[in-house]
């Protein structure tokens, strides 16, 4: 199998300084099936990266592979590496647990725990051996995930008492309370109404100044509202029927929007996809 | 061309049959509640049947006196105690035990053949006659294959300090500890009918387990491990306490029926006539059932037809608690999503 995509793309670096994440030539399968082609990408450092493409072209299974979430799912296996603070994440010395619990991640449909709210937030705390008060811990999180105002007379009433958008600033919330160093979020409103959304573009703007953050979104006027880069994945158009997803093009999201290098960007951007 | 003729027709081309389908609804609107009043017809013409029987006769007698040789004063005192005495340790033994199966099956056991083979060998084990575990229960733990006995060779090996009597075999103190007094074989102790029930039981505590387990959304999983959670602590912060009302209700619904099962226990020796009280877990015991169908085969019609019926009516008055604490235990641990 010539596994190395001869498809066009283009792509930026940054300075070793600047780069948090750097995924080098990975090529991801489910069950031995290839879904994810030769994606390379480099993430900035308390930025904002937005993950863009049409449904179906890999960006869960990008995202997810940030901090080996992937491990979970039968028949998962990666080839190549992503590197993080030098090491590279999937290097069989490294214990998937301990980067979970620096990269955190914000999921599609909001999960809280079947708990109260505070428990929500105190779990990861309680498990990494938080050292410090946890009330202030959890009050922190909630005033950071911009939810405490509405819940801080209610902290030990159960979290599905929250409406949807609630809950996803809640498990925001459960996300951050154990400081990691990049939040990973995968299409994190895609479930909510306009206004829940724009409260957690919002958020994510404040948490920025904390966190790097890479987030999914099908939605392209969210990813130019956000994010400060863009990485747009499509189907290799040369094997439509294999549905191998590849990065086509990265760059500052101003520039992919306003002046993308690639014909197949623009056509997707300006919805002229298909 | 032909398309569009038969599109161009609009709705004359459906016949209207609402009202012959609204007649099917109803048609099969009835059947379904003959159904369930035949079940429920059923049931109550029994119950009141043996409540006619058998209510006058449970009276204190019943629960303070053992069998008796006078209607007038037979009881069942040591069939109660031993029911529940069973029954408390089919729960202590089968709940650790069909619990951790579930999970290592659910969570950890790789997709091969091997589990693949136990999967189906549980299925097949729930639907074993129980008279077959009784069989088992009785060489494995009544018995222990004679290894115990007298003369065996791991007897004489190990030269091992045999007793002879009714609870014969090697009785010894685990750990030098009075209260962990360890009777090999077992022979016909309560420990061994526990044991046999849980065989019985396994396979459907197991069952329920790993559907309770099952139904734990896969989305709260991926939310411990996102917080840098091992495995266990998922399991054992998130998954459990999802699953455990399910757990508790598969675990009582068991235990309902092993407290209705006679043949096993018979098989394994449990006595028909026991006028004591047990003392310790190894000892001799009889149970509800045994004592009903005791009852039943002697001629007189007071021990045939009404203690019969009153044991009945405790047997079903101690299964309805049962599932009345199943329900209050569902509906308190109970997750509102
Ligand atoms: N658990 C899985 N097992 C097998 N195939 C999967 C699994 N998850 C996703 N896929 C496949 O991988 C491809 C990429 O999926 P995904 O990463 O979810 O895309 P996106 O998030 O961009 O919509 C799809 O073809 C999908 O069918
Ligand atoms: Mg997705």
């Amino acid at each position: 199998m010539n596994l190395v995509s001869n498809i066009q793309s283009y792509s930026i670096n940054f300075h070793e300084n600047a780069t948090i994440i750097r995924a080098n030539q990975l090529n991801i399968f489910y069950s031995g099936k290839l879904v994810v082609e030769n994606f390379s990408l480099q993430v900035p450092k308390n930025k904002i990266t937005a993950l863009i493409g049409p449904s179906g072209c890999g960006k869960s299974t990008v995202i997810r592979s940030f901090n080996r979430m992937n491990d979970i799912i039968p028949g998962f296996s990666l080839q190549g590496e992503i590197k993080y603070q030098g090491k590279n994440i999937y290097s069989s010395l490294e214990d998937p647990v301990r980067i979970r619990r620096q990269i955190g991640m914000v999921f599609q449909k909001p999960n809280p725990f079947p708990k109260s709210i505070y428990e929500n937030v105190a779990f990861g705390a309680r498990i990494n051996k938080y050292q410090g008060n946890l009330d202030e811990l959890v009050e922190y999180s909630l005033i950071q995930a911009a939810l405490w105002d509405e819940v801080k007379d209610k902290l030990k009433e159960s979290a599905y008492a929250l409406s949807g958008g609630q809950q996803q600033r809640l498990c925001i919330a459960r996300a951050i309370a154990i400081s990691p160093d990049i939040l990973l979020m995968d299409e994190p409103a895609s479930a909510l109404d306009p206004i829940a959304t724009l409260k957690i573009e919002e958020l994510m703007w404040e948490l920025k100044e904390k966190y790097t953050i890479v987030v999914v979104t099908h939605n392209m006027q969210q990813a130019s509202r956000v994010s400060d880069y863009t990485a747009f994945m499509s189907l290799d158009r040369e094997k439509i029927d294999a549905r191998v997803g590849v990065l086509i093009e990265f760059d500052e999201t101003t520039k992919l929007f306003t002046n993308p290098k690639l014909k197949e960007t623009e056509d997707y951007i300006t919805g002229r996809f298909g | 061309m032909q398309i569009q003729n038969t599109l161009s027709k609009g709705k004359e081309i459906y016949k209207d049959n609402i009202s012959s389908r609204n007649r099917a609804e109803k048609i099969f609107n009835i059947l379904l509640l003959f159904s369930v009043l035949f079940g429920l017809l059923m049931l109550t013409v029994l119950l009141i049947d043996i409540a006619v029987e058998g209510f006058s006769w449970v009276r204190p007698e019943l629960f303070e006196n053992y069998h008796s040789r006078k209607p007038e004063n037979a009881g069942m005192k040591s069939a109660i105690a031993g029911s529940l005495i069973v029954i408390g340790l089919t729960g202590l033994f089968s709940f650790p035990i069909g619990v951790g199966a579930a999970i290592y099956l659910e969570e950890y056991a790789p997709q091969n053949k091997l589990t693949g083979f136990i999967n189906l060998n549980i299925n097949n084990l729930a639907g074993v006659p129980s008279i077959v575990y009784g069989m088992l229960g009785l060489v494995v733990f009544g018995r222990m294959f004679d290894l115990f006995k007298e003369g065996s060779f791991l007897v004489e090996f190990l030269k091992i300090p045999i007793e002879s009597g009714a609870i014969g075999g090697w009785n010894f103190n685990l750990f030098g500890l009075p209260w962990l007094e360890i009777h090999l074989p077992f022979g016909r102790s309560m420990v061994a009918g526990a044991l046999t029930m849980t065989l019985l039981i396994l396979p459907v505590v197991i069952i329920a387990a790993r559907e309770a387990i099952r139904a734990v959304p896969p989305s709260i999983r991926e939310g411990g491990y996102a917080l840098g959670t091992t495995k266990w602590h998922v399991i054992k912060s998130l998954v459990l306490p999802i699953a455990f009302p399910g757990i508790l209700t598969g675990m009582i619904l068991s235990l309902s029926r092993a407290i209705g099962e006679t043949a096993p226990l018979i098989i394994m020796g449990a006595f028909t006539y026991v006028p004591f009280l047990p003392k310790s877990v190894w000892d001799q015991f009889t149970v509800i059932p045994i004592q009903i169908y005791n009852w039943i085969t002697l001629p007189q019609t007071e021990y045939r037809v009404h203690l019969a019926a009153a044991g009945i009516l405790v047997l079903l008055l101690i299964l309805f608690l049962m599932n009345g604490i199943a329900i209050y235990l569902r509906k308190k641990y109970e997750i509102k999503w």
